[in-house]
Order: C-alpha cells, then structure tokens, then sequence
C-alpha cells in the first residue's frame, strides 16, 4: 500500500468521524428543541416517567448546567458508548442495541447480496435482449415493485407464502421454545429469514435491475465493445467481459449509497416480521415514547453507514486503480 | 404546450396522466362525493367486501367503511408529496445554484453539508423528527422534505456548475447584471426540465415515505391516510386481509403513475438521455 492510498484512507476516516460527530450534535439540539422539559421528552411519555428515573436522566446529561456544558457531557459520554438507560428495560441504551445489531446484520446483509445479484442478473438478462419482451417485461416488473411499499409487500407475503400457502414462517427470527442447537439452528434461522430478506431486497433488486440495465446499453455503445465485437468475439464474452465489468461501477457505487436506505427499510421488514433486530427495536422503542433509545438506534444506524461507505472506499480504492485518490 | 403534447404521444405516461388526473379528482372532490365518514363505525366490524352493495371493500376492525378511508386518505397522500417536494426544491435549489454558481470554498462547505445528510438514513431521520416534534401533518411534511432535498442540490449543482461559463452567462456578467439577477434569470430557467423530472420523482417518494410513516404509527392523528389503515390492520392479517390489501393498492398505483409520468417527462423534455435512440 503506497502512502497515497494511507492518506486516501486516512482522510475518509477522518470525513466519517466528522460525520458522526456531525449527527451526535444534531441529536442533542433536536432532544432541546423538541417542547417541554428534556428529561420528559428523553424519558418519553409526559408524566409517565416517575421522577426518580428523571432525576437520574438530569444528573447524567447535566441537564440543570448550561448548555455548553451539557453538550460537552453529551459528546465525551458518547466516545465512550454511554448512551444512558432504557426506561423500561433499565439496560444500557448501548448494550441493548449492540444485542439486536447482528439479526439487523444478517438481514440486511442477506437483503444486500441478493438484490444486487439478482438485480444485476436481471438488468443484464434485459439489457442482452433491449427492446424485446423479455426487456419490457422485465423493465414493467421492476416499476411495479418499485412503486410498492415495503411494507405492504411483507404483509402480503406474509398472506401469501404463511396463511395461504404455510411454507414458511412469519414472524420472528427462530422458532420458539424448538431450542435447536448447531446446523438444525441454522436451518431454522435461514428458513425465518427467507421472507423478511426477500421483501427488503425486492425493491433493491428492482432499483439495481434498472441501473444495470441502463448502464449496460451505455457501456456497450463505448468503442472498446465495439473493437471487442470487430475481433469477433463471441456475444457472451463481449457481454461478460467487457461491458458487464465497466457497467458494473455506476451500480455498484450506487448500491454502497443505499447502505443507508436499506437501514431504513429493515425497520419496516422487521416491524412487519417481529424479527429482533435494531429496525425493530426503533419500533418499539417509538412505541413506548423511549426517545432516548430511539436517538441512540438513528446514531448507530448511522455509524453502520458511515463504517460501510468506509470499507466499501478502502475495497474500491485497492480493487480499483483507477479511482482519484485525491478527492 | 409542447410538453403536454409530447407526453401524450407516450402511451404509458398518458395512462400514467390518467390515473394521476383521476386520483386529483378523488383528493378534491371525493369527500363531498362520498360522504360517508373514514372514522364513522357504519356497520359491523371485520365485514368482508362484497357482502354488501353499500360497503363495496368492506369494514375494519372497528367497522368503518374502507371505501370510504380509501378515498379520505388520497388527499393527505397527494397534499403532503406535493408540499414536501416543494419544500424540498426550495432548500435544494438555492443551495445548489449557490454551489455551482460560485464554486470554489462555497461550493466544497455546501456540498459536505449536503454529503452529511446524503449519509444519515434518511427514513430514520425522517421517524425521529415526526416523533420528537410530535406526529402532524406539518412535521411529517417537514421530516420528509429534509430528507428529500440533497439529490435536487447536487442536480442543481452539477448543471449550474456546466453552465456558467457558457458565452450567454458571459455576455450576461459582461453587462454588469448582478449574480443574483444571471443566477434566477439566465442560469435557472435553463436548468427548469432536470429539475421538473426529478420533483415529479420526488412526489412520489414523498408519498411512500408518508404511507410508510402512518404505518409505523407517525401518522396525523386526525387524518385518516393509507398508510395508518394498513398499520392498523397489520395485526389483523390473518383474519382479514382486505384490510390491508386495498389500502397499498392504492399507495402503489399512485406512486407508479407518477412514476410513469415522471419518466414521459423525462423522455419529452431531454430526448437525448431517454435511451429511446437507435443503439
């Protein structure tokens, strides 16, 4: 690695921090901008939070000192993951959403990796026959499920492939009281998993198809695919090997952007599936009016952003020679 | 005129015209049409569609008339795309025109504050500004055009950025006239069709953000909408789908209209990036 591509890396770290730093300010002032007392509105419900458990929220924000001060609380206790309590769980706000992070990982991750094969899969199978039915078919299938919503979609598969059909299971991430152990878990897991990470991906895989297919029919008018067919190279090949791979980087960058969107799709998968993750826990979390939970799921949620646009920059920078380090 | 004219030539769009036209209606002049209240328990609950001729969808959990939601709730779906997407434009516009117009230090500030909010989910933000300042029509329009508005200022951005040194520009700073006078009245109308195609995008997006909204429970107490029919019956799933069915049919039909419609702009207004050439 040159001291360029540490430089490169370095300054995106540095950008991310920012970020976050950036956000962790905004949620201070938005707790002090909302009406009535912070404590209260921390606290969630008016009245409901008894006033030991608020007196325990003033001293730790340093809520009675003045606002310098109470940033200054806000900012050193969040670099050391102090987040404050739950009202109803009396846990760590930290601990409980570093609890529901992994199933929020594995469903999002999952969501991810298929939509963006099977939208890449599919725009290219489009782009190959531009302008035939397959094309138009394919190109009407993804308006339609881009226009739907993601959680009407998870309802009615739920309808679908549960109630009507009873293939699989609809809610929850493991079957309760089964206790399985080792590979019958994993089973168990994947077959929980199927719905949620199908209608989460589904509009992704829609947006992917799209993009790919447009960028393919414009990388394959570039004049190398051009030479490439002049050669007489075979269709499959020209299409694999040479239009695919450059058509390939618009998408992909596009798809790191998203990171963030699919975060914000989970939460309505996983409201829809009761699958325990973080997307969930925002849920419950503005159903008991915990705002202070909530604001530390919207913090962390981002920093999973902020840490996958980075990993992404580093993999594209080293995969890629060609990326300007210099931006 | 033209505009109009080339669209309607477009098959697809013109249906998506329709429909659109046809939902407006329904938003305007639908409540003194039907005048059945959405809140108003009519007949029993968990009634299913079709058994009666005056309940066509049927009743929910607390037997009110679905038909009757369905067509109270298009208004606050189209009322609350539209005003978010203007809002959006009036933050996105002026602060990419200001970025690309002058460049330099100004256009670098701008542009990372707009990376930021590019960054943050932007529907999780969206739940915690409705939730903190209170569930509203006006805090969800708000939430949603501040999620909504950085695409519209790096568009904006990047044309401007490609224009201003165009000889028309030139001629115009030439002559003396201010930087706000070439900004509003050289540079801007020209950038007019970009942005009438991504804001008729934007309203759409607006309308899934608001459904997805009332479902979580964010919704206007007061208003009934389709998205908050659906989180109501979410529950209920097992025992009557309709519920829930009818509501997000109509969400996905009005979304794709403006969908269909945006894309007809798009082709009619820049036919060069329609893809509709020979290849």
């Amino acid at each position: 690695m040159s001291i360029q591509t540490l430089f490169y890396i370095g300054g995106r770290l540095i950008k991310g921090l920012l970020v976050l730093f950036v956000i962790a300010i905004f949620n201070f002032f938005l707790i002090r901008a909302a009406p009535g007392d912070p404590a209260k509105v921390m606290a969630g419900e008016a009245g409901a939070a008894d006033e030991v458990f608020l007196q325990q929220l003033r001293e730790q924000f340093g809520l009675d000192q003045p606002l310098y001060y109470q940033l200054w609380v806000y900012i050193s206790n969040l670099v050391q993951f102090d987040m404050g309590q739950t009202y109803r769980q009396q846990m760590p706000v930290f601990d409980l959403i570093m609890d529901r992070l992994p199933a929020t990982l594995l469903l999002t991750g999952t969501a991810f990796v298929l939509s963006l094969g099977l939208g890449v899969l599919v725009g290219v199978i489009a782009a190959s026959n531009h302008r035939k039915w397959i094309d138009s078919a394919i190109s009407v299938a993804a308006l339609v499920f881009y226009a739907t919503p993601l959680f009407w979609l998870a309802l009615m598969a739920v309808l679908l492939f549960s109630v009507f059909l009873g293939w699989l299971p609809a809610f929850g991430m493991e079957t309760v009281g089964a206790n399985y152990t080792g590979w019958d878990r994993v089973v168990d897991i994947a077959e929980h998993l199927v719905l949620p990470a199908m209608t989460l991906g589904l509009f992704f895989t829609a947006v992917y198809a799209r993009m790919t297919r447009t960028s393919m029919i414009e990388t394959s008018r570039a004049d190398f695919v051009k030479t490439a067919k002049a050669k007489g190279m075979s269709p499959g090949r020209v299409t694999f090997r040479h239009t695919l791979r450059n058509a390939l980087l618009p998408v992909v960058t596009l798809a790191g952007l998203q990171a963030g969107q699919m975060i914000g799709g989970a939460v309505l998968t996983e409201t829809v599936f009761a699958w325990p993750g973080i997307g969930r826990l925002m849920f419950e979390a503005l159903f008991q009016r915990d705002y202070n939970l909530l604001l530390g799921v919207f913090f962390i949620s981002s920093a999973m952003v902020v840490l996958f646009n980075l990993v992404t920059d580093i993999i594209y920078c080293l995969v890629d020679p060609r990326i300007e380090l210099t931006k | 005129m033209s505009i109009l004219r080339k669209l309607s030539t477009n098959k697809v769009a013109l249906f998506g015209l329709i429909v659109l036209v046809f939902l407006v209606l329904v938003a305007i002049f639908g409540p003194y049409l039907y005048e059945t209240s959405p809140w108003k328990m009519v007949n029993r609950p968990f009634m299913p569609p079709m058994e009666n001729t005056d309940l066509m969808l049927g009743t929910d959990t607390m037997g009110r008339d679905v038909l009757a939601g369905l067509v109270y709730g298009a208004r606050i779906s189209l009322l609350v795309g539209l005003i978010s997407t203007l809002i959006a434009l009036l933050i996105g516009v002026p602060l990419g025109a200001t970025a690309g117009y002058f460049g330099g230090w100004i256009d670098e500030a701008l542009m990372r504050f707009t990376e930021i909010f590019q960054t943050v989910p932007s529907f999780a933000l969206a739940i915690v500004i409705v939730a903190i300042f209170e569930p509203s029509v006006y805090s969800i329009t708000i939430a949603i055009a501040l999620v909504s508005w950085p695409p519209v200022a790096r568009l904006v951005r990047g044309e401007f950025l490609a224009l201003r040194n165009q000889e028309y520009v030139l001629a115009a700073r030439l002559n003396g006239q201010t930087n706000r006078n070439i900004i509003l009245r050289e540079i801007l109308p020209n950038t007019l069709s970009p942005i009438i195609v991504m804001a008729s995008l934007m309203v759409a997006t607006a309308i899934l953000l608001e459904s997805a909204l009332s479902f979580l429970g964010l919704g206007d107490p007061e208003i009934m909408s389709w998205g908050y029919m659906i989180g109501a019956a979410r529950t209920v799933i097992r025992q009557a789908w309709w519920l829930s069915f009818f509501p997000g049919v109509a969400i996905a039909i009005t979304v794709l209209a403006l969908n269909l419609v945006g894309e007809g702009l798009n082709e009619a207004l820049n036919p060069k990036l329609s893809g509709k050439r020979e290849s």
